[in-house]
């Protein structure tokens, strides 16, 4: 990932003046109060996480499986929302590649599915790439349908390719060398890998100078380019990573349900879950997503069998969480506990300890 | 013959795409943003002159007296609503919003109705044609169609351009701060322009509902096509969204000839190659920049 702005002077990415606790004067610092708690509690979890296919009787495996897709495909989806400014209805485009790409591999191409997986995300993160040099042309409202004109191109496309099985869709067979059991296990550990790379891979690159440019163009772009920052291709570099992400949670996907059809694969409803997901947990966030997705996928344990009923309200849901609390979940519990417990902005701390809370970035 | 009838055939169906066109590139050209429920809106025209059939025996033509100001005034309410509210909240807010009331539309129209394709009928008109020749007939609804998008966008085009509340819409949508010193309402100039866009989508909803069936998830699909008509005419400009419509319709149907399976596909990609080749659209936006 290259520094976009590394050629040119970039105040915002500046080294830090101060180290946080050296004398007097405002600093800029960016670990927050009890930031240390976030991650040890972030560990635990992922440490719990993990335990659980030893644990956890096979439903709650194979549903904790489907909470960990919804976790991948939240945060992507808030990457580009909420530190990119790129509101998108189309990454169904990489979901469905992504599927398609295991299947192609795995199946007919005899690679190791696990390594496929990887491959499959990689393949979709280029995929996004090439595809920014087309959508990147629209902005905005334009950007977010012409994205999803791409989903239904890669669609219909792929309902044309008869050895991927159709418009009727086909089964991935090369995991039947595993156990049932066995596999569901597999599949839910690659799940969690996936769900924590998306987590510290989205951190740490809104850690660089490249997230510190995308978080300045989506704030003000102008702004952001007279400085110098590359805004194009710091867009650019997040639309390929939210590609990788998709792609990896397409390939989830299909290994925890075997089937694929282009028409669900590449369904605008995941781009529904997506927002859905973003705009319950908070966007712009690095927490949001994953506490989004927690409730999103409890609400469609329990209410998903009440079909259109159950549409409607998350419909509902949306426009007035958009309207009435735009920081979601995330933003409530940081409004109330002024703590950002995965900083990834920058904040002025006074010389009065008190105000030195977080604010989000 | 084959391909002559294909272009005519594509030029009417352009004229339903630039009519579901014309109020997402009004709405763009005054607020800057996007409704992502434009498609669900005109399925639920269509779905309420269904009703109006039904009860009153009417003709799907005579329900647009009521479908037009009905539709009108959901456009105020949703302007007043969800994106006046929306667009103080963040530029992105309003795409959210609507995408969410486009799901909660969606799917309502599923429980109140059914998963079944329905059609406004029109009786002998809807199948009655001017036969040129074996291979080339026009039919009067399709070319009706074509007339009245034309009308509707030229009229448009003629409001922003010389009336004075067109003149005032434009102000606002080129600076609204300077327009509000000017002594512009632009909060009622968004709502009008909410209200004269919907009352387009009722249009077309109607429309639709009279030259195929629909379903309660067919707004999907032509919020897509009035999209790609919009950026092939050229972002802002309402000739050019006419154009654009005429340009997809054309497409499609020649497409169907090359490639019978798919010719939404050829469509897309015709989208694509002038996103890619011509980004600022076939044509420059003239009136709303």
């Amino acid at each position: 990932m290259s520094a976009p702005a590394a050629a040119t002077p970039d105040p915002a990415g500046a080294p830090l003046p101060a180290p946080a606790g050296s004398g007097a004067g405002p600093r800029v610092r960016r670990s927050a109060r009890f930031g240390w708690i976030a991650f040890v509690v972030f560990a635990v979890v992922v440490g719990l996480m993990a335990l659980v296919p030893v644990t956890q009787s096979v439903g709650n495996i194979n549903n904790l499986t489907q909470l960990l897709i919804l976790i991948v495909m939240g945060v992507t989806w808030n990457l580009l929302a909420g530190y990119a400014g790129l509101v998108s209805i189309g990454l169904q485009a990489f979901i469905g590649l992504g599927g398609y790409v295991l299947l192609e591999l795995a199946d007919h191409n005899g690679v190791q599915p696990f390594l496929a997986l990887g491959l499959a995300a990689l393949i979709c993160g280029a995929a996004a790439l090439a595809t920014s040099f087309v959508v990147f042309r629209l902005r905005g409202g334009y950007f977010a349908i012409g994205t999803w004109v791409v989903a239904e191109v890669f669609s219909l496309i792929t309902a044309q390719v008869n050895s991927l099985g159709g418009g009727s869709g086909t089964s991935l067979n090369s995991l039947s060398y595993l156990e049932p059991l066995t596999r569901l296990k597999d599949v839910y550990w690659a799940a969690l890998i996936c769900a924590v790379l998306a987590l510290a891979g989205v951190y740490l690159l809104l850690r660089t100078r490249t997230g510190l440019a995308l978080t300045a163009t989506r704030d003000d772009e102008d702004g952001a380019r007279s400085l110098g920052v590359r805004s194009v291709l710091t867009r650019r570099i997040a639309f390929t990573v939210a590609g990788i992400g998709c792609g990896a949670a397409g390939g989830l996907y299909l290994m925890s349900n075997l089937d694929i059809v282009p028409s669900s694969a590449y369904s605008v409803n995941l781009s529904a879950y997506m927002i859905f997901i973003v705009l319950i947990g908070g966007v712009g966030t690095i927490e949001g997503p994953v506490i989004g997705a927690v409730v999103f996928w409890y609400i469609q344990l329990e209410f998903a069998s009440y079909g259109a009923y159950y549409l409607i309200a998350l419909g509902v849901l949306a426009v007035l969480m958009t309207l009435v609390l735009p920081g979601g979940v995330a933003g409530l519990i940081r409004r109330f506990t002024r703590v950002d417990p995965f900083p990834v902005g920058y904040t002025l701390a006074s010389e009065e300890p008190t105000s030195g809370g977080a604010q989000g970035p | 013959m084959v391909w002559v009838n294909a272009v005519v055939q594509g030029l009417m169906l352009g004229g339903l795409y630039a009519l579901f066109a014309c109020g997402l590139s009004l709405m763009f050209g005054v607020m800057r943003t996007v409704n992502l429920a434009h498609g669900d809106l005109s399925v639920v025209a269509a779905y309420g002159s269904l009703a109006l059939v039904d009860a009153l025996g009417w003709s799907p033509f005579t329900t647009l007296l009521i479908v037009i100001p009905g539709m009108a005034i959901v456009g105020f309410l949703l302007q007043r609503v969800i994106l006046d509210r929306a667009l103080g909240v963040s530029a992105l807010a309003p795409l959210l919003a609507t995408f969410g009331l486009s799901i909660a539309l969606q799917n309502l129209l599923l429980q109140i109705d059914s998963p079944d394709a329905r059609i406004l009928p029109i009786g002998s008109f809807g199948i009655g044609s001017w036969r040129i020749s074996s291979q080339l007939s026009i039919g009067w609804f399709p070319l009706l169609t074509l007339g009245v998008a034309i009308v509707v966008l030229l009229a448009i085009e003629l409001f922003l351009q010389r009336a004075r509340l067109g003149t005032a819409m434009r102000a606002t949508r080129d600076d609204a701060a300077t327009a509000q010193l000017m002594g512009i309402d632009t909060r009622k100039m968004y709502a009008l322009a909410a209200m004269l866009a919907l009352a387009t989508v009722g249009i077309a909803g109607v429309f639709l509902g009279m030259r195929t069936t629909f379903t309660p998830t067919s707004g999907s699909d032509y919020l897509i096509f009035a999209f790609e008509a919009v950026v092939i005419g050229g972002i802002g400009s309402v000739r050019g969204t006419l154009a654009g419509g005429l340009v997809l319709g054309v497409a499609q149907t020649v497409g169907a000839q090359i490639n019978a399976a798919d010719p939404i596909l050829i469509g897309h990609l015709v989208f694509l190659t002038v996103l890619v080749v011509r980004p600022r659209g076939l044509f420059r936006s003239s009136v709303l920049a």
